[in-house]
C-alpha cells in the first residue's frame, strides 16, 4: 500500500467512525434547504425557478463548514507533525486528505441533491443537470477551502475565519455552477460553456489547492 | 552515519529558546538532551524533525541517503501520540507503517515488541496512557529509520515497559541506529552523552 | 548598495522620517491643484455636475487595486525572501488598499443614486469592487487573529497570492455573471475618448491618490516596525525577570 493511498483510507475510515461526521455535511445541507421556503415562502414556481441556486448555495456552504476540522484534528493529537516526516511531498498527503474529505462530504451533498429538489419542486430531468454541475463544481469547493483550513490551522485559530477567508473566493464556482444548471433547465443559454469553465475552475483548484494549502502548513512552522 | 550540528540557533514567537547548540551524534550512539524545563530540549527535537524552522546555525546529515531531507530519515516521538481513538490498535500501526513507508505490511512483530499484540482489535480509545506511548513506540520497530527522536520517551511508561524500551534502543543502536532523546532523568542507556542545554538551576 | 541599506529597519526608519515631511507636503499640493481643476472641469451634458464623483472613485478603484499588486509583491518578498520588511509592508498595505476600496464602493453607491436611482446596482464592476473589499477584509482578519507577527504574515503572504491568482478569474466570472443578467452597464466613460480637460485632472487627481497612497504607506510601515519593536522589548523585559527569579 503507498502513502497516498493509505492516508486516503485511513481519512475515509476515520470519518465513517462514530465521531467522524461523514455525514454532517449532507444534514446541515438538508436544514439549509428546508428554511429556505419558510424565508421565501412556499410558492412552488418560484421555488423551482431559484431550485438551482438554492441548492448551490446549500452545498457551498456545507461543504466549507465541514472543512473546519480537516486539519485541526491531526493537529491536535500529532499527526499533523508526522505527516510532514513522511516520505510524500507534502502536496500529495494534503490531497489525499482533501480527497478523503470531498469523498466523505462532497459526495454525500452530491447524492442526496436529487431528493432535496423534489422538495424545492425542480423537475425530475432538470434535477438530474442540476446534480452534474453539483458534481463537477464540488470538488473545486473542497480544494479552495482546503487552502483555508490550512491557513487556520497554521494560525491556530478555526470557527468563522475560514468561510470569512474562503467564501470570496468561492464566487467564481457560485457563477459558473449556477449558471450551468438554469442553463440546462430554462436556458437559452448554452449548457457547455459555463459547465465547462465549471470543470476547468475544479481542475485548477484541484492542483493549486494542495500547493498552497502545503506552504500554508509549512509556514505555519515556527 | 553522523548528525552534526553546529551553532543552532532556535527562536519561537520572537523569543530566543536556544542559540550556539553543537552537537555530533553517529551511528550507534546516543545523546541525551538534558536541561530544565523550558530550555528547548523539545525545541531541539522538534528543529531536527524539521517542525521548527532553525533560526542559525547549521544542521547536517553525512551518510545518509543524498536525497532524503534528515526529517524523512527520522521518528519522531512527542508528547502527543498521534494516535486516532476510532481506529484499532492495528489500524493506527498500520497506517503508520504504511505512511512512513515500511517495506512490509506486518505488523506483528512491532507490536509484539511493544507488548501491544493481544491488543491489536481493540480501538485506540481504550488505551491507557502507557500503553498509547508504546503503540506510537511500536512504528518505529515497523518502519526502519536510521535516527530516532525521542522526546520524554518513559514518561509514562511502567518499569517493564521501560526496560523493553531500553531493549529496543540497544538494538536501534547496534544495528547502526542514532538516537536523540530529550529526558530529565537518566533513561537506561549507560553509553549515551549527555548534552545540557540552558543555564543550570 | 541601496537596497541592502533599506533592509535593515533602523536606516529605513530614518530614510521615512526625512522624507515624510516631504512626502505630506507634496501629497497636499497635488490634491490641492488637482481638486481645483476638478472644480472647474466641464460637466457631463447628461449627468451635470455628479461625474464630477468620478475623480474620487475611479482613481480610488485604480489604487484599490494597485494594494493588492503591492501585496502581493510584499507576499513574494515575504515567502521567497524572507525579507524583513516585506512582512512589514504587506500588513501595513492592508487597511490602506481596503480604505481605498470602500472609498471607491462608496463614492460608487454616491454615484449610482443619481445616474441609476439607487445605491446599489449589482453591476459588474461594483460586484468585482465589493469582492475585492471582502478579499481585504480576509486578509486583514488572519492579521487580526494571529498572535504572532511573522506566523501572520506568513500566513497573509499565502492568502494574497492565492487571492491574485483568482482575482482576474473572479472578475472575468461576474462579468460574464453580469451580462447573462444585466444589459450593459449604465456607466460609460467613452474608452479613450475622454476630452482632455476631464483627463487631465482625473490624471492629477490619480497622481494625488498615489502620493496619500505611498505616504499612508510608508507612515503605516513605521508605525508597525515601532509596534513590533514595542513586542519584542516587552518578550526582552519578560524574559529577563524570569531570568531573574529563577
Amino acid at each position: 500500500m503507498t502513502a497516498f493511498t493509505a492516508l486516503l483510507l485511513r481519512d475515509i475510515r476515520l470519518s465513517l467512525r462514530i465521531g467522524g461526521g461523514a455525514l454532517m455535511g449532507a444534514l446541515f445541507f438538508l436544514i439549509v434547504v428546508t428554511l429556505m421556503p419558510f424565508a421565501i415562502g412556499p410558492d412552488l414556481n418560484l421555488l423551482a425557478r431559484i431550485g438551482p441556486a438554492i441548492l448551490w448555495l446549500g452545498a457551498l456552504l456545507a461543504s466549507l463548514l465541514a472543512l473546519d476540522r480537516l486539519f485541526a484534528m491531526d493537529q491536535d493529537d500529532g499527526s499533523l507533525d508526522l505527516l510532514m516526516m513522511g516520505r510524500m511531498p507534502l502536496e500529495l498527503a494534503v490531497l489525499a486528505k482533501a480527497l478523503a474529505h470531498w469523498i466523505t462530504t462532497g459526495l454525500p451533498l452530491v447524492i442526496v441533491a436529487p431528493v432535496l429538489g423534489l422538495m424545492l419542486n425542480v423537475e425530475l430531468r432538470a434535477m438530474g443537470w442540476v446534480t452534474l454541475t453539483l458534481l463537477a463544481g464540488t470538488p473545486a469547493l473542497t480544494f479552495i477551502g482546503l487552502v483555508g483550513a490550512a491557513l487556520s490551522v497554521a494560525l491556530r485559530r478555526g470557527g468563522l475565519l475560514l468561510p470569512v477567508l474562503i467564501l470570496p473566493l468561492t464566487v467564481p464556482v457560485l457563477i459558473f455552477g449556477v449558471a450551468a444548471a438554469n442553463a440546462a433547465i430554462v436556458g437559452p443559454a448554452p449548457f457547455g460553456p459555463p459547465f465547462t469553465i465549471l470543470c476547468a475552475l475544479s481542475l485548477a483548484s484541484l492542483v493549486l489547492g494542495p500547493i498552497a494549502a502545503a506552504a500554508a502548513l509549512r509556514h505555519g512552522l515556527e | 552515519m553522523q548528525l552534526n550540528a553546529d551553532n543552532l540557533a532556535c527562536s519561537r514567537g520572537g523569543r530566543d529558546v536556544f542559540a550556539g547548540v553543537g552537537f555530533s551524534v553517529a551511528s550507534g550512539e546516543a545523546l541525551v538532551v538534558a536541561g530544565r524545563n523550558g530550555a528547548g530540549k523539545s525545541s531541539l527535537l522538534r528543529l531536527i524533525a524539521g517542525l521548527v524552522r532553525i533560526a542559525g546555525g547549521t544542521l547536517d546529515l553525512q551518510g545518509g541517503e543524498p536525497e532524503a531531507s534528515i526529517a524523512e530519515q527520522a521518528h519522531y516521538v512527542g508528547h502527543q501520540d498521534a494516535l486516532k481513538p476510532t481506529l484499532s490498535v492495528g489500524e493506527n500501526l498500520r497506517f503508520w507503517a504504511a505512511f512512513l513507508g515500511a517495506a512490509a505490511d506486518d505488523i506483528e512483530p512491532a507490536l509484539e515488541a511493544v507488548g501491544l499484540a493481544a491488543l491489536a482489535d481493540l480501538p485506540a480509545a481504550y488505551l491507557s496512557a502507557g500503553q498509547r506511548r508504546r503503540l506510537s513506540i511500536a512504528r518505529l520497530v515497523a518502519a526502519p529509520r536510521p535516527i530516532w527522536l525521542l522526546d520524554e520517551p518513559t514518561s509514562a511508561l511502567d518499569t517493564p515497559s521501560q526496560a523493553r524500551l531500553v531493549e529496543l534502543m540497544r538494538g536501534h543502536l547496534a544495528g547502526g541506529g542514532l538516537i536523540v532523546a530529550a529526558a530529565h532523568g537518566p533513561i537506561g542507556l549507560t553509553q549515551a552523552r549527555e548534552l545540557r542545554l540552558g543555564a543550570e538551576g | 548598495m541601496a537596497v541592502i541599506d533599506l533592509a535593515n529597519p533602523t536606516r529605513f526608519l530614518a530614510l521615512v522620517n526625512r522624507v515624510l515631511p516631504w512626502l505630506v507636503a507634496a501629497t497636499a499640493l497635488v490634491f490641492a491643484i488637482g481638486l481645483y481643476r476638478a472644480a472647474y472641469a466641464p460637466d457631463d451634458y447628461q449627468q451635470g455636475a455628479t461625474v464630477k464623483i468620478m475623480f474620487l472613485h475611479v482613481p480610488a478603484a485604480w489604487l484599490g487595486m494597485m494594494g493588492w499588486v503591492i501585496m502581493s509583491a510584499a507576499a513574494l518578498g515575504t515567502l521567497v525572501w524572507r525579507h524583513p520588511l516585506a512582512d512589514v509592508a504587506g500588513k501595513a498595505v492592508a487597511p490602506i488598499g481596503a480604505a481605498f476600496t470602500l472609498i471607491c464602493l462608496i463614492t460608487g453607491a454616491l454615484w449610482g443614486r443619481p445616474t441609476w436611482g439607487t445605491y446599489w446596482v449589482w453591476d459588474a464592476r461594483l460586484t468585482s469592487v465589493l469582492i475585492l473589499f471582502l478579499l481585504y477584509l480576509g486578509v486583514m482578519a488572519l492579521y487580526w487573529t494571529a498572535e504572532e507577527p511573522g506566523r501572520g504574515a506568513r500566513a497573509a503572504a499565502i492568502l494574497t497570492l492565492v487571492g491574485a491568482v483568482n482575482i482576474p478569474i473572479i472578475k472575468f466570472s461576474v462579468d460574464w455573471w453580469n451580462t447573462l443578467h444585466q444589459p450593459a452597464s449604465v456607466l460609460r466613460l467613452g474608452g479613450a475618448t475622454i476630452d482632455a480637460s476631464i483627463l487631465v485632472p482625473l490624471l492629477i487627481m490619480a497622481g494625488a491618490f498615489t502620493l496619500l497612497f505611498i505616504t499612508l504607506h510608508l507612515a503605516a510601515m513605521r508605525n508597525e516596525i515601532l509596534r513590533r519593536r514595542v513586542r519584542s522589548m516587552r518578550l526582552m523585559q519578560a524574559q529577563t525577570m524570569a531570568e531573574a527569579r529563577s
